[in-house]
């Protein structure tokens, strides 16, 4: 990897995080008529914490929290097939807020698609969309995120990742 | 990651990574099949031909319904009723069905080496859904998901296939998935119906003793008899071949665990399986159907995804 840029260290990362929690919470509690669906595979770290961390400050609210594959709706898979992972979507999404969870938001097909199989399991009251980092100016498709933790200005040859194991941190580095 | 084949001819073709792969991915597809809208739009931009030149019921089903929940377009030929009778070759009528712009083709042949034979020929990717006494990949594939679901994985597990072998694609099938996946398999039947060398050549048991077969194993395979294909007496009557090798309740009571028993279909009641074991508990034989879809989905979706399959 080269040109790597740490854009978010760990302490940062979780600050945002939590921040993002918070802004859920106002929007949403006590989340009685809402789910929260993280986008496999790399989204569910992220609704894994937010979820989680909801879950600690307000441990009398149950929470609808679902995984969402989105591998047979992608319009890329010609070329190059993704192994799709588990949907786990155990409670009906039939007239609820659905917040959309993912990591990266680049040209907007990802949500596209996850909107596509979203709406195969129901017909949600809305949906919301829930971003780590926004890579701005990059849309492909008119779709726009409601809560963002971090924009960024990026260029093509660019890529973002989220590292999240022992050490978490977002970096930035150049693909070519 | 994709399959190491541009075609299903056969499961000898296959690499243990394939296998995995198709199984892997035919688990998320029936997830697909329990939702509300049982459908998903992965293959919208392909069509299909199902080139049945031999009778199906479940097979064709089976893929028909795996292709429109794919989204893809299909097209149903069966040799009947088609310029087949007018005399028509095989390459003939494929070369004019991939003019009108198809891109894979699902083909059931009574010829052994038939879908090979096409595959040399044309450039859409093909399915092979049983081609004479040779092979019938997807049911191999859908036993082996079958089985997965029940007792977790093949690695080591006993699996006794029985009854009309030399005439069973099916069998062939399972014994090339079976043994590259490490489970252990014993063949058993008459020994007019079992073909001499498939011992040494496969590395599989041998038994002449249903019975025998059934105390060792942990599944069972039930094969049908075949009786379009015999063209000679191999065994005396079917009355008698249910007495010495179909599997009974009577049978099954005298061993002391619960096997499961599996059945490729259509099932010849009272001869292979009696009634009583077929419709009960330990069958899993609904179950197989039932993922015969989403083994179907998964090798279409694996085949039109690779890079090579469409152009």
């Amino acid at each position: 990897m080269k040109g790597v840029n740490t854009i978010m260290e760990e302490d940062q990362l979780k600050l945002t995080l939590k921040r993002l929690a918070h802004e859920l919470i106002e929007n949403h509690f006590p989340f009685d008529n809402t789910c929260i669906i993280g986008i496999q595979p790399r989204g569910i770290a992220i609704s894994d914490f937010i979820t989680q961390y909801i879950q600690e400050i307000h441990p009398e609210v149950k929470i609808n929290y679902g995984k969402l594959d989105i591998t047979f709706y992608r319009d890329d898979f010609r070329g190059q097939i993704h192994i799709p992972n588990i949907t786990d979507l155990p409670f009906s999404i039939e007239g609820k807020k659905v917040i959309l969870i993912d990591d990266v938001l680049y040209t907007g097909r990802t949500i596209r698609a996850a909107m596509d199989a979203l709406l195969d399991n129901g017909r949600a009251q809305k949906v919301e969309l829930c971003i780590l980092v926004d890579r701005k100016f990059s849309r492909e498709l008119p779709i726009q995120p409601d809560y963002v933790g971090k924009s960024i200005d990026s260029i093509v040859t660019q890529k973002v990742k989220v590292i999240w194991g022992d050490e978490k941190r977002v970096i930035l580095y150049d693909s070519m | 990651m994709q399959l190491s084949s541009k075609h299903l001819l056969g499961i000898r073709d296959l690499l243990p990574g394939d296998i995995h792969l198709i199984l892997d991915t035919a688990r998320q597809f029936k997830e697909v099949l329990q939702r509300p809208i049982k459908k998903v739009p992965s293959l919208r931009d392909i069509t299909i031909v199902n080139l049945f030149y031999e009778n199906s019921t479940r097979t064709r089903i089976s893929f028909e319904l795996a292709e429109k929940r794919l989204s893809a377009d299909t097209i149903n030929f069966s040799a009947s009723g088609s310029s087949v009778s007018k005399g028509e070759t095989l390459l003939d009528t494929v070369n004019n069905i991939l003019s009108m712009k198809v891109d894979m083709v699902v083909m059931r042949h009574s010829a052994t080496g038939a879908p090979h034979f096409l595959a040399q020929h044309i450039p859409a990717a093909i399915v092979n859904a049983g081609d004479g006494i040779n092979e019938h990949p997807t049911q191999a594939l859908l036993d082996a998901l079958s089985i997965t679901e029940k007792l977790g994985t093949l690695q080591g597990k006993k699996i006794a296939i029985i009854g009309d072998i030399m005439h069973s694609r099916v069998a062939m099938s399972n014994i090339y998935l079976l043994t590259k996946m490490g489970a252990e398999v014993t063949l058993a039947g008459p020994p007019t119906l079992i073909p001499k060398h498939i011992k040494d050549s496969f590395g599989v048991n041998v038994t002449y003793s249903v019975e025998e077969a059934l105390k060792w194993c942990d599944v069972a395979n039930v094969l049908r008899i075949q009786l379009e294909r015999q063209n000679q007496v191999l065994f005396s009557s079917l009355r008698e071949y249910n007495q010495a090798y179909g599997i009974t309740r009577k049978l099954l009571d005298t061993i002391d665990k619960e096997i499961l028993i599996m059945h490729p279909g259509p099932i010849n009641r009272g001869v292979e399986l009696d009634s009583d074991v077929a419709d009960s508990g330990q069958s899993l034989i609904l179950d197989q159907v039932e993922n015969g879809v989403a083994v179907r989905m998964a090798v279409l979706y694996l085949l039109s995804g690779r890079k090579d399959s469409t152009s």
